[in-house]
């Protein structure tokens, strides 16, 4: 038999590619006739359009131009809530809304004809803030601003707080929006034919979730709009949605002109049109013992949705469970909203919400303990849920997990009690203090509660003349590794090495839907069914007695090989199953929200510059716990991948908002980390198998977002004493901390 | 554009002499990729400050977005399409396939690029002098852990 490939460093299937600049991302795909699009965007958060006026110097009959008019179609962009158009017809929701399209074959005389169109507007007053959306003065959506509202309740929380021998502890903490920055901007290509209809090839990580969006648009059946995944440069969730729109647009000028028409962002119209991060506004009331034992936590936990509905509710329910965190806590009521703004909408973002509710709950706790003359790490041991505790939701843990042993070795590896008796020294008069700082949490693999039910997902396994095995799926890999990791699973459950599995391209007329690549879900949820697929035609071969066990690679190959030349097609189709204990309350948030956690404690240490304010992280360690690693070096580079983005949401990334527009939408002035400004960032797995994924797998992508921005405002506080209670914490924000009442 | 408007620009890509026609302050950026089908350096930002398009000009590495076609004239210019001899990958090349160097790929010729200028001229660098050499070359999926390592294990490579 063929030794296993999970757990080993197989090699990345596109690195060739990839390290020569072969790799064909979308800005580098022509067609014959291919044309150029753009596109014309409100400039004012909020009004009625009067006019659309179009400057007489440029040679209009030359330029396509679409409007709301020519939509063959629905005007929406269909996700869950189909209230956002794809061309503003009337009235304008936010600074970036799409109003006219144009292409032209040369880019410098369409850029000539966007700036001579001028939208004229009468500019209605808007709703910029969460502080704005909740007093209500102004609506900006439905009746009341509030897309979606959510409550978790366990036990007796007015109780708990009226009781006499707790302590209350109340604060208020704040995120700001974050952009994706993946470096690869958006783009894709739009092709229509009266017999084949539409299809649009891009950068994207949902292929059927732009199906959807022109399905409805261009009021064609599925197998008429077609999309194909290109070599993407990095999505972190901001190819989740908007790719939808891209696609339309470009298939609705591809459509007028009779022409293939490429759209491609350039970054300023990427970072302030496409979504991002939603601003967090966090509350908390905790009711703690003299021990510090938690008795009650009260949560009011508000997102900034922006214009339009999108993903939000869905980012709402992942941050309202994971507001609570880790903990056994007897007493919790969580109140999530999620409020409209007339802001361009903030989408999905690696975390998708756990970050934010996950800052606040762990900035909360160093609060707490230090109120109580407690250490962050004696509060946080006394709280610990175990296996068999129950979460906020009731979630009975079935995860084997010991948070204790995992903070143990946190604490370890980061050298963290040293560390502290060192930095207390070594502060005294210096100008440099330095500081560490803990944060621990959890992370749920894939959809909420019965999401994955509903999805359905279907992956398909599928033998070649060769011999060798095709995975089909919609999951793209967009830099986390999906097709080298399905390539491992289905090898092993095949029993041949990895080089012997191809995996098909994404493309809706081939693939089955897999379902988004999306909420750390491809490793463990498709993962698993790319096992049971392969597992299922392994067994096909022996029941076909083409095959006996055990076998080798080449006696595989040559089984396939019979099969299909003599046979038939060798085929296998799996759809997903949600496992028979996943109980899950939708309406009430009560119950197994997910079918497994990652866990997780992050360490992070700073240093203060008390005579610039600026905060530099200076040592990492992630230690984590996500089930059997599939791919050593893939797993780590997530995690510090992950880890990086948090440092940069927790001290760098700063959304300027002028007028409900980012007004910094460049990279000169939107501040990413680079390689000088990152410290050794140290990863370190523990692995416990969970049965719902292939060899015990579970989710990754996400969870390192979740840790970095909460344990480094830990360390500041550690380090000045600042209690800083909002991100990112800019050279500013930490004067201002340091500063007040002085 | 117009003709009129345009000159000739001779210069050497990856050791081929080349001849475009070309608006003079069209960036080295859209010849290669448009004029030449070299896709490899990509357009990250348009500013300079991300090194997604970064090529080696006379030794030296530079952003090829902001270079005008004209200032290119009679130069050397190195792109990622030269680094591997046929099917063999360059040490780089190769230290970054075995050790995930790359994730999405979008920012790895630059990075690969400005590593090469680095070893050409410090063979042997220290974790610092790796950190500067690549902080002009923004990576978002890395945390550059691994572009490091592959840069160390680049030097070590026979």
């Amino acid at each position: 038999m063929q030794a296993p490939s999970i757990g080993r460093n197989v090699l990345r299937r596109e690195a060739r590619e990839k390290v020569t600049g072969r790799a064909r991302y979308v800005d580098d795909v022509t067609f014959p006739d291919m044309i150029h699009g753009a596109t014309v965007r409100s400039s004012v958060p909020r009004g009625k359009i009067t006019k659309i006026h179009f400057d007489p110097s440029v040679p209009w009959d030359e330029v396509t131009v679409v409007t709301a008019k020519d939509l063959p179609g629905a005007n929406v962009i269909a996700l869950i809530v189909d209230d956002q158009p794809c061309l503003a017809d009337g009235f304008i929701n936010h600074s970036e809304e799409p109003v006219v399209l144009l292409a032209h074959p040369d880019r410098a005389t369409l850029e000539r004809a966007r700036r001579g169109v001028r939208i004229e507007v009468e500019e209605l007053p808007a709703v910029l803030s969460i502080d704005e959306a909740l007093a209500k003065r102004r609506i900006a959506w439905g009746e009341d601003n509030i897309f979606k509202e959510y409550f978790i309740k366990k036990g007796d929380v007015d109780a708990a707080l009226a009781s006499a021998d707790v302590t209350i502890f109340e604060a208020e903490y704040e995120t700001g929006a974050q952009e994706q920055l993946y470096i690869e901007n958006n783009g894709m290509i739009g092709v229509f034919s009266e017999t084949d209809g539409v299809t649009v090839w891009g950068s994207l990580q949902c292929p059927y979730y732009v199906q959807k969006a022109l399905m409805r648009l261009f009021d064609l059946p599925a197998e008429k709009a077609r999309v194909v995944q290109l070599e993407t440069g990095g999505g972190f969730g901001g190819k989740e949605e908007y790719p939808s729109m891209i696609g339309a647009h470009a298939a609705l000028l591809a459509m007028k002109a009779k022409r293939p028409v490429k759209i491609i962002y350039d970054r300023a119209e990427d970072m302030a049109a496409t979504t991002k991060r939603h601003p967090s506004r966090t509350r908390h009331r905790m009711a703690v013992k003299r021990d510090g034992t938690i008795a009650a936590m009260d949560i009011d936990f508000v997102i900034d949705g922006g214009a339009y509905a999108t993903l939000s509710q869905v980012v709402l329910s992942r941050g309202c469970i994971h507001a609570a965190g880790p903990y056994q806590v007897p007493n919790v009521r969580i109140r999530a909203r999620a409020v409209a703004t007339n802001t361009p909408p903030h989408g999905a973002f690696r975390g998708f919400g756990a970050p934010q509710s996950i800052f606040a709950l762990e900035r909360h706790l160093d609060l707490v303990a230090r109120k109580l003359g407690m250490t962050p790490e004696a509060i946080r041991r006394k709280n610990f849920v175990k296996h068999g505790g129950t979460l906020a939701t009731g979630q009975v843990v079935r995860d084997e997990i010991d948070m204790n042993a995992l903070l143990d070795r946190a604490l370890r590896e980061s050298d963290y009690h040293e560390k502290r008796k060192r930095f207390a020294r070594e502060n005294e008069g210096s100008a440099i203090q330095r500081g560490i700082g803990i944060a621990c949490f959890l992370h749920g693999t894939g959809f909420t509660g019965s999401g994955e039910k509903y999805l359905a997902s279907v992956v398909g396994v599928e033998g070649t003349p060769e011999g060798r095995v095709r995975v089909l799926a919609s999951s793209t890999e967009i830099g986390q590794g999906t097709n080298t990791i399905f390539a491992q699973i289905a090898a092993d459950a095949l029993g041949v090495d990895a080089d012997s599995i191809e995996i098909a391209q994404p493309d809706t007329s081939k693939v089955p839907n897999s379902g988004p690549t999306v909420a750390s879900r491809t490793c463990t949820i498709v993962g698993k069914l790319v096992e049971t697929a392969a597992r299922s035609i392994r067994q096909t071969l022996v029941d076909a007695k083409l095959l006996k066990e055990p076998y080798t690679p080449d006696a595989f190959r040559a089984a396939v090989t019979r099969h299909v030349n003599e046979i038939g097609p060798l085929r296998a189709k799996t759809t997903y199953e949600q496992p028979k204990w996943l109980k899950w309350d939708e309406v009430n948030f009560i119950g197994d929200a997910y079918g497994s956690f990652s866990w997780a404690v992050y360490v992070a240490e700073v240093a203060v510059d008390t005579r610039t304010y600026e905060a530099t992280c200076t040592d990492f360690v992630a230690l984590q716990e996500v089930g059997k690693v599939i791919h050593p070096v893939l797993a780590a580079g997530q995690i510090e991948g992950g880890v990086a983005q948090g440092i940069g949401w927790a001290l760098y990334e700063n959304v300027v908002w002028k007028n409900g527009r980012m007004s910094n939408d460049r990279m000169t002035d939107y501040i990413m980390p680079t390689a000088a400004d990152l410290p050794p960032i140290r990863c370190f797995f523990e692995e416990v198998p969970y049965d719902g994924g292939p060899s015990g797998a579970k989710g990754i992508g996400e969870l390192p977002m979740d840790g970095p921005a909460p344990a480094i405002l830990n360390a500041i506080e550690d380090a000045v004493g600042a209690s800083i209670a909002r991100i990112p914490a800019t050279p500013e924000v930490v004067m201002d901390a340091m500063t007040r009442g002085r | 554009m117009s003709g009129a408007d345009e000159v000739k620009i001779a210069f050497t890509v990856n050791d081929d002499r080349v001849e475009v026609t070309a608006r003079p302050m069209a960036r080295l950026l859209d010849v290669l990729r448009e004029d030449l089908r070299l896709t490899g350096a990509k357009e990250g930002c348009g500013e300079g400050e991300c090194g997604a398009c970064a090529v080696i000009i006379d030794g030296a590495l530079v952003n090829s977005c902001l270079v005008p076609a004209l200032q290119i004239e009679g130069a050397r210019v190195t792109t990622i399409e030269g680094l591997a001899k046929g099917e063999t990958l360059s040490k780089i090349q190769q230290a970054f396939v075995q050790h995930g160097g790359a994730q999405c790929g979008i920012c790895t010729p630059g990075m690969i690029l400005a590593a090469k200028s680095l070893l050409d001229r410090v063979p042997h660098p220290t974790e610092a002098q790796i950190r500067e050499g690549l902080a002009g070359n923004l990576c978002r999926c890395t945390g550059y852990v691994r572009i490091f390592e592959a840069v160390v294990r680049a030097c070590e490579a026979p």
